[in-house]
C-alpha cells in the first residue's frame, strides 16, 4: 500500500491522526497533515483505510498494491 | 443479506457504501443520488470554490477508478419518493422501484429558504457556480443569516470585493451556537473588513432590488444569499412508519428500524457519550456516521458515541470546535488570548467538559480537549487539574 497526499486539500482537522498515529500526524504550527510512513507496515493497513475514509478533505489516496 | 440500497450519494452515503464493502459485504450494493454529479465534497464550495481559488474538479470525493473499485450501482440523477418497509421497496420518481434486505437513508438537508424570487442559497456544487458568476467588484451582496455558512460566503464575496451587507435576526451571531461571548468575538471580525453586519434585523422576504425587513425596510442588493439553515430531506419517508421530526429518528447504533439506518445530516441519533439525541450537520459526523451505520447493518452493534468536530475558514481565522456545544451553560477560556484572536474555549454543561473552541491555536492544542471529552471527563478534573497535553 502506497499512501498519497494532497496537502492543499487537507483541513487540518486531525482526525487521520488520531486513528492512525503511527502513518499520520500533524505540523505543530498549522496542524496541517504530515505523513510519517508512505508504505505503511501491513499490520497498519486498516487503521490506514479508516484515516482515508474518515479523512474530511478526501485528501489522503491510498494506492493498493 | 444480499441486496443494500444507500439513498443519498454524497459524504455520508459513500462512506457507508465504501464500509460495507471493506467490511466484505458481497451482495448489489446500489447508491441513488438525486444530484447529477458522482459524490463531492460541500465545505470547499463557501470557501475555496467561491473565491473562484478551486476548479469544481477537485470536489470529487473519490476517482472514477475508486468508485469502480466499490462494484456499485450507482443512480446518479435518481430521485427516491417512497418507502414501503413491509414491500421492502425504495419507489423512485421515475416510476421504478428497488428491493433491498438493508437500507441505509443518508438524504441529508437542503437549504431554508425565504418567500420570493430570486435569492440564492448555497447548498450545491451548482449553487456555488451560480453564486460565483454574480459576484464581483462593487456588485453589493446582501447575505441573509450570519451562522457559519453565512459568514464564510460574506468573508469571501468581501475578498472578491463585493460591497456586503450580513442580517442577522439575533443580537449575537452563532450566539446560540458557540455562546454569547464567543459569537461577540468571531463577529466583530465582520466590521474589520468591510462587512456591513446589522444585527436584530429579521429578514422577511427576498424582492426585487433587495431584501425587506420585517418593520418594512428595503435592504438595497444586486445578488441576496439566503443562509438561514436547513431542513432534512425527509419528506419522501412519509408513510413508511419511520419516525421523523427534524431528522430520521434513530437509536444509538443508528438504527431507524430492524435493517434501516440513517447517517449524516438527516440522521437524529442518541448519542450515548452525552446522553442526548442530536442531529448533527458537520462533514467529519457524516463520514463517522456513515461507517458506524454501515457497520452495524452488517450487525457490529456497536453504539455511534463521537465527539462531534467541525471547522469554519473565515477570513484569515480558522475555528476548530469538538463536543456539543449548544445547550452548554458556561464558556470559559482556557488558553491563549482572546485580543490576539488566539484561544482555546471550554464548554460545561452541568459537571461535565461538553465542549472546546479553538481560534488560531494549533490543532494539537486540542486533540487533549477532545480525549478528554471522549472519556467523558468531568468539568472540575479538567478545568482544576488541566488537560493532559
Ligand atoms: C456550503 C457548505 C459549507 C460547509 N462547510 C462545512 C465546514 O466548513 N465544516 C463542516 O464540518 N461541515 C461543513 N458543511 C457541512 C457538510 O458539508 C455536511 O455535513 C455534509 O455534506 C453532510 O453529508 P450528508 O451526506 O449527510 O448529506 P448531504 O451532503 O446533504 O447529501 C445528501 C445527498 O442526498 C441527496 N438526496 C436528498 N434527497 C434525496 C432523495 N429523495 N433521493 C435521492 N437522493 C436524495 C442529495 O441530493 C444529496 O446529494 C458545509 C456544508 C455546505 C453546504
Ligand atoms: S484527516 Fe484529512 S484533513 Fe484532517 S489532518 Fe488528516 S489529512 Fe488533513
Amino acid at each position: 500500500m502506497k499512501v498519497e497526499f494532497d496537502e492543499p486539500k487537507c483541513v487540518a482537522a486531525g482526525q487521520c491522526a488520531m486513528v492512525a498515529p503511527d502513518v499520520f500526524d500533524q505540523r505543530d504550527d498549522d496542524g496541517v497533515a504530515i505523513v510519517l510512513d508512505a508504505t505503511p507496515d501491513p499490520s497498519l493497513h486498516d487503521e490506514v483505510r479508516e484515516a482515508a475514509a474518515v479523512c474530511p478533505a478526501a485528501a489522503i489516496r491510498l494506492v493498493e498494491q | 443479506m444480499n441486496r443494500i440500497v444507500v439513498v443519498g450519494a454524497s459524504a455520508a452515503g459513500l462512506a457507508a457504501a465504501e464500509t460495507l464493502r471493506r467490511e466484505g459485504y458481497d451482495g448489489t450494493l446500489t447508491l441513488i443520488g438525486e444530484e447529477l454529479d458522482a459524490p463531492y465534497d460541500r465545505p470547499p464550495l463557501s470557501k475555496q470554490i467561491l473565491a473562484g481559488d478551486w476548479e469544481a474538479s477537485k470536489l470529487a470525493l473519490r476517482t472514477a477508478d475508486q468508485l469502480s473499485a466499490l462494484r456499485l450501482e450507482l443512480r446518479l440523477g435518481a430521485v427516491a419518493t417512497g418507502l414501503d418497509r413491509e414491500a421492502r421497496l425504495v419507489h423512485l420518481a421515475d416510476g421504478g422501484s428497488i428491493g433491498y434486505d438493508g437500507l441505509i437513508v443518508a438524504t441529508g438537508v437542503r437549504a431554508r429558504r425565504l418567500p420570493g424570487q430570486g435569492g440564492h442559497v448555497l447548498r450545491t456544487l451548482h449553487d456555488a457556480v451560480e453564486l460565483r458568476k454574480r459576484l464581483g467588484p462593487g456588485r453589493r451582496l446582501a447575505v441573509v443569516g450570519a451562522g457559519f455558512l453565512g459568514a464564510e460566503a460574506a468573508a469571501i464575496a468581501r475578498g472578491l470585493g463585493c460591497e456586503v451587507v450580513l442580517l442577522e435576526p439575533a443580537p449575537v451571531p452563532l450566539a446560540h451556537a458557540v455562546g454569547d461571548r464567543i459569537g461577540r468575538i468571531l463577529s466583530q471580525v465582520h466590521g474589520e473588513h468591510g462587512v456591513d453586519l446589522r444585527t436584530g434585523v429579521a429578514v422577511t422576504a427576498v424582492t426585487d432590488g433587495g431584501v425587506l425587513t420585517a418593520d418594512g425596510a428595503l435592504v438595497e442588493a444586486d445578488e441576496v444569499l439566503v443562509a438561514i439553515g436547513s431542513r432534512p430531506n425527509t419528506e419522501w419517508l412519509e408513510g413508511s412508519g419511520l419516525t421523523v421530526g427534524d431528522g430520521v429518528v434513530c437509536d444509538e447504533f443508528c438504527r431507524a428500524a430492524p435493517g434501516v439506518y440513517a447517517a449524516g445530516d438527516v440522521a437524529r441519533w442518541h448519542n450515548p457519550l452525552f446522553g442526548e439525541e442530536m442531529r448533527i450537520e458537520h462533514r467529519t459526523n457524516a463520514a463517522e456516521q456513515g461507517m458506524a451505520a454501515a457497520r452495524n447493518l452488517l450487525g457490529a452493534a456497536r453504539p455511534f458515541a463521537p465527539v462531534p468536530y467541525f471547522w469554519s475558514d473565515q477570513y484569515d481565522l480558522k475555528i476548530h470546535a469538538y463536543g456539543h456545544l449548544r445547550g452548554h451553560d458556561l464558556v470559559t477560556i482556557v488558553a491563549g488570548d482572546v485580543a490576539e484572536r488566539r484561544f482555546l474555549a471550554a464548554y460545561r454543561k452541568g459537571d461535565r467538559l461538553v465542549g472546546a473552541l479553538a481560534v488560531g491555536m494549533p490543532p494539537k492544542a486540542i486533540r487533549s480537549w477532545r480525549q478528554a471529552m471522549a472519556m467523558g471527563a468531568s468539568w472540575s478534573s479538567v478545568v482544576s487539574e488541566g488537560v493532559p497535553s
